[in-house]
């Protein structure tokens, strides 16, 4: 019998499902309310502070597992909402979801190496 | 011969029928929030390697007042993810036994929110901290 891909898939929803619900709220806050509403200052997320983050190790891995998890989550969960609209999902609709993340984890993989080292 | 022509219940539009299901579909479109920040992080990651001016750009754009609407609602959507991801948790797990009696459903939730309170304090602090 041919192995089932599906664990991976779930483990990967839920996985990036468990990150979010931890954290997403509260990055979402910071960096998308409270620092461009000046709630905190300007240079929390300024450009040197951000590419520093990011070009060290902690950070590297922290951006991609976010985006790579962000995106497997959300995919996942829309391919299966979908047949709760009455929509009827085929392998198609399944590889493009599952497609997108993957495309997109590797995208951020490729911009974290084409960071400024 | 054709086929027998059976009663087949409608489906359409089933989940607007009473509220739990509504609950259950802002549940389920919660995802396109999280997909929506996994974007937008990709999005600042791209402009992060372009430089400076490309980057400070992209973090004014996220203060229009659109940007801001939108994320909102962005927030809103994650923020009732986290609530019912935590409240579900015991549920998707095996039952625990500890001295012979079944651990609480209460207690898991209750270390589960706990755990995402302690999380977001260390992102603010690795964000906002000096």
């Amino acid at each position: 019998m041919k192995r089932s891909n599906k664990p991976i898939f779930w483990s990967l929803f839920a996985a990036g499902g468990m990150l979010s619900a931890l954290i997403a709220p509260m990055l979402v806050l910071l960096m998308c309310i409270a620092v461009p509403l000046g709630w905190l200052p300007a240079d929390t997320l300024a450009y040197e502070r951000v590419l520093a983050f990011a070009q060290g190790a902690f950070g590297t891995l922290a951006i991609f597992v976010l985006i790579a998890l962000f995106l497997f989550h959300g995919l996942h969960r829309f391919y299966h909402t979908l047949h709760d609209f009455g929509v009827h999902v085929g392998p198609g609709i399944k590889a493009s979801c599952h497609g997108l993340a993957i495309l997109g984890s590797l995208a951020a993989a490729l911009l974290l190496f084409a960071l400024p080292r | 011969m054709s086929a027998p022509r059976t009663y087949v219940r409608p489906m359409q539009g089933w989940w607007r029928r009473n509220a739990f299901y509504r609950w259950y579909m802002l549940r389920e479109l919660t995802c396109i929030a999280v997909f929506a920040y996994g974007l937008e992080l990709l999005t600042g990651l791209w402009r992060l390697t372009q430089g400076r001016d490309a980057f400070e750009a992209w973090r004014a754009a996220l203060a229009a007042p659109l940007a801001i609407a939108a994320n909102g609602l962005v927030f809103a959507l994650i923020a009732y993810h986290a609530w019912t991801w935590l409240a579900v948790i015991p549920k998707t797990m095996p039952f625990v036994r500890l001295g012979g009696r079944r651990v609480p459903d209460t207690l898991f939730v209750a270390l589960a929110f706990g755990a995402a309170v302690v999380a977001s304090i260390l992102v603010f602090v690795l964000v906002a901290g000096p």
